[in-house]
Parts: C-alpha cells; structure tokens; sequence
C-alpha cells in the first residue's frame, strides 16, 4: 500500500495538502472522509488519526497529521520543486514566519462565515449579529495585514516564488469567497495575488479542487446537504462556540 | 524588551517587526518574527544537534506535527487562561466573568489531556525518545497558567514527569532565568491608564 492520503475538500488544510500532492505529481490514494457525515469519529479513521482529524496521511505505518507537517513531509520526500519550501534558510524561515501568523490570524477566523451561514444553521444554530460582525472586522484586519505585511510589492506571500505558504492561504481565502463574501473585491493587489496563484497551479487543477467548496451554497439551496450525523453535533457546537 | 511597559509600541521596534509583537529575531539585515520561525532559523543557521530539530525525514515530521497542533489549541487555551484568571484582573484591573473563566479552564484542561494522550504518550519527550524544540514550546506555554496559579502538573503526574526530564536535560539555571519574570507576572502593579490604553485593544480578544 503506496501513500495515503485522508482529506474532505470541504476543509481549507484538505484541499491545500490535495493541491500541493496533484500539482507536484506525487502518486497517492485519495481515502475521502466526509465530516458531516461522522466518519471522523468512526472506529476505522480514528486507528488512522487518533486526533480524528483531517488531513491525515498515512505513508506505511508512518500516521500523520496537520496540514503544515504533511506538506513539508511531502515536499522533502518527494522530488519537488525548490522553491514550494526552499533549502535557503531565510528563505524557509519566511514560511514559517507566515505559518506562524496565519495560525493565530486566518485559521479559525476565515471559516466562521460557512459555520455561521451554513454549517450552524443545520443543526438550528443562528449566531447573533454581534460576532458575525466581529468575524468580518476580524477578516478584514487580516486581509489588510496579509498585502500590507506579507504580499507587499512581491510576486507571492513570501517573496517572487509561489510556496507553501500561497497554498494555505488561497484555501482559507477561498473559504468565505464559497459563502458570497467576495473579500478579493476592492482588493486588486489580492486579486491579482490569486490569479497569479490559480495560473501556476492551473484551471483544471484548482476547478477540480474547488469544486466542491464553491458549489456549497447551491447545495444548501437545494437542500442537498445531509443532515449532520448526531455524533459530530458536540463537535459541531464546540466548533461555534469558538466564534468569538 | 518590556510588554508591560508597551515596549513593543514604539516606533523603533516596529523597523523590527512591523507586526509589534515579540519575540523578534535581527540578524544583520535579516529580521524575523514569529517563535517557531525563529527557533527552526536558528537550529538550523547554528547547526545545533539533531534532537532539537532533527534530519530524518519521520522524526522531523513528529516535531512539525506538534509545532503546528500547538499553535491553535495548547498555545491559545494557556494563553487565555494566564490572562483571564491573572493578568486582566491584576494588571489590567478586570474581572473576567467566572463562566468565561470556567470555560477557559475546561478547554485548558481537554488540551492537556490531548498533550498526555496522542503526543507524550509513553514517550520521554514529545517527539519521541529525545527532547526536541516541540518540547521548549510546549513548557513554556504551560508556564503560563503556572504563573497565574493553575495546578496543571499536580494531578498529571506523567506531565509533571515530563516537565522534569524538560528541565534537566535544559538545565534548572537556564530554565529558572527563562522563566523568572513570567513567574513574577503576578505581582506586576496595576498598570496605569495610558499602558492599559494602548494594550487594551490588542487584548480583548483573550479575554472572551
């Protein structure tokens, strides 16, 4: 059994770890786990990841989990490109630089807006206007400081090339775009910021990987989404209590 | 560099790091912010020994792995507590409502217990049989409730053994002076109106 890869592309770290492993041709079995459905919890998957999260690969006996850890496991063991998490130092050091404010600025926040105006109100839970307001404020504090600090006049958030850091931010950024928060609006140097992402990894590639998330609301709409598994519902709750 | 004076304000530290927030790294032109940025910079420009971060491919990924789990779970549940139950009603002169605490409290809780059960485990450390940078992060953080007078280690007898083996292999002088002013923190006075201004803001989200 080659290399394993547990992602739901519904989640941003899923479809960053998918993306980088499509992009760089690395050969992997795609296992799905769809999280509303409880499979997190299901006997099976917590042998795989006993934190019951996802992304998690499994590469042998070797179980791993967190997003940051599997793309830089998979950028040092398979032949890849430089510059996704360059050799250099400095350069490296960067990412990091950028992982570390992105766990404290864009993880969490960036995907209140599903929870609030999709995920939530399938189990009967409407947030008061108060946090969802303090969420946009939050979000964009955060854009402001990701072009003001980060992007600057450069190609890519860390500097001319695209890295991993680009990846984990396209698909936070992307998050709230799926909701009808158009946060690239009045932001062309953003905006252009993901075209020049989305060009290098390729319309294919990124309609393939985004597809799912970009069609949530139509399936909202539709009533296509199932009902969340009772099991996940304290986690659900857990989830939206952290919305500040 | 002294937060509670608001040190980090001024607009010579931010040439440093634009982001107002220390810990902070100057290497010549070279300027770096963020804690684990800067700890896997310097084992790696200072080719320090291979346990703290170490070569092999698994044994680094385990590091990577608790370094980004921390951040958004063991780190933020510390930080909140040392602030809601010390800091805010010493320094900043506010009470936190106790149901905020209490939840604060409980979310601390379940991310020691996550800390024990998937990453210590029957490990020495928490990458595995040697102490790595995962380990320095992890103590420091969980110095921070310490000093607001949790009692995390006293029923955790396998975390309190850890914490010893963390102390011996640094050192008990080294690990006393880290950790000597945030020990202390307690018994800051108040701070008066103009450093509470201008740390309120950038506070009030621990608070919740």
């Amino acid at each position: 059994m080659g290399l394993e890869l547990y992602l739901d592309l519904l989640s941003q770290p899923c479809r960053a770890v998918y993306i980088f492993a499509k992009k760089n041709g690395i050969p992997f079995e795609l296992r799905p786990v769809e999280i509303f459905k409880g499979q997190l919890l299901s006997k099976d998957f917590s042998q795989i990841n006993s934190l019951c999260k996802v992304p998690a690969l499994k590469d042998g006996d070797f179980i791993l989990s967190e997003s940051t850890a599997i793309l830089i496991y998979l950028s040092c063991k398979y032949p890849t490109a430089d510059h996704w998490y360059p050799s250099n130092v400095q350069a490296r050091a960067r990412i990091h630089e950028y992982l570390g404010w992105h766990a404290d600025c864009v993880r969490g926040t960036f995907g209140a807006p599903l929870w609030i105006q999709v995920l939530a109100p399938l189990i009967g839970v409407h947030l008061p206007e108060e946090k969802v307001q303090r969420n946009r404020a939050a979000i964009d504090r955060a854009l402001q400081q990701l072009e003001d600090k980060f992007l600057r006049d450069q190609a890519f958030l860390t500097g001319q090339d695209v890295t991993l850091a680009d990846l984990m931010a396209l698909e936070e950024l992307i998050q709230p775009v799926a909701v009808g928060f158009d946060l690239f609006e009045g932001r062309p140097k953003l905006a252009a910021w993901r075209e020049r992402l989305e060009a290098f990894l390729g319309t294919d590639l990124c309609q393939e990987t985004h597809g799912l998330i970009l069609n949530i609301l139509e399936q909202a709409a539709n009533k296509k989404i199932p009902d969340p598994a009772p099991e996940i519902y304290p986690y659900m709750l857990l989830r939206i209590s952290r919305i500040p | 560099m002294e937060l509670a004076g608001g040190q980090h304000h001024s607009d010579a530290f931010a040439q440093v790091n634009p982001l107002k927030k220390v810990p902070a790294l100057k290497d010549g032109d070279f300027t770096l912010a963020e804690s684990v940025a800067i700890l896997l910079y310097l084992s790696r420009k200072y080719e320090v020994p291979d346990h703290w971060y170490p070569q092999d491919l698994q044994a680094r990924a385990r590091v990577d792995e608790y370094l980004a789990w921390q951040h958004t779970t063991l780190r933020s549940s510390c930080t909140r507590a040392m602030w809601q139950k010390m800091m805010s009603p010493v320094f900043l002169g506010e009470q936190v409502p106790a149901e905020t605490l209490v939840s604060t409290l409980a979310e601390l809780d379940r991310c020691l217990q996550l800390l024990e059960d998937k990453f210590l485990k029957d490990q020495d450390f928490l990458a595995g049989p040697h102490i790595s940078v995962a380990d320095l992060v992890a103590i420091t953080e969980l110095m921070h409730p310490v000093s607001a007078g949790c009692q995390i280690f006293k029923s955790r007898p396998k975390l309190a053994a850890w914490r010893q083996r963390v102390e011996a292999e640094v050192g008990k002088d080294l690990f006393q002076e880290a950790h000597a002013v945030v020990l202390k923190a307690k018994d800051l006075p108040p701070a008066d109106t103009s450093i509470k201004e201008k740390l309120k803001p950038s506070v009030q989200v621990l608070l919740r």
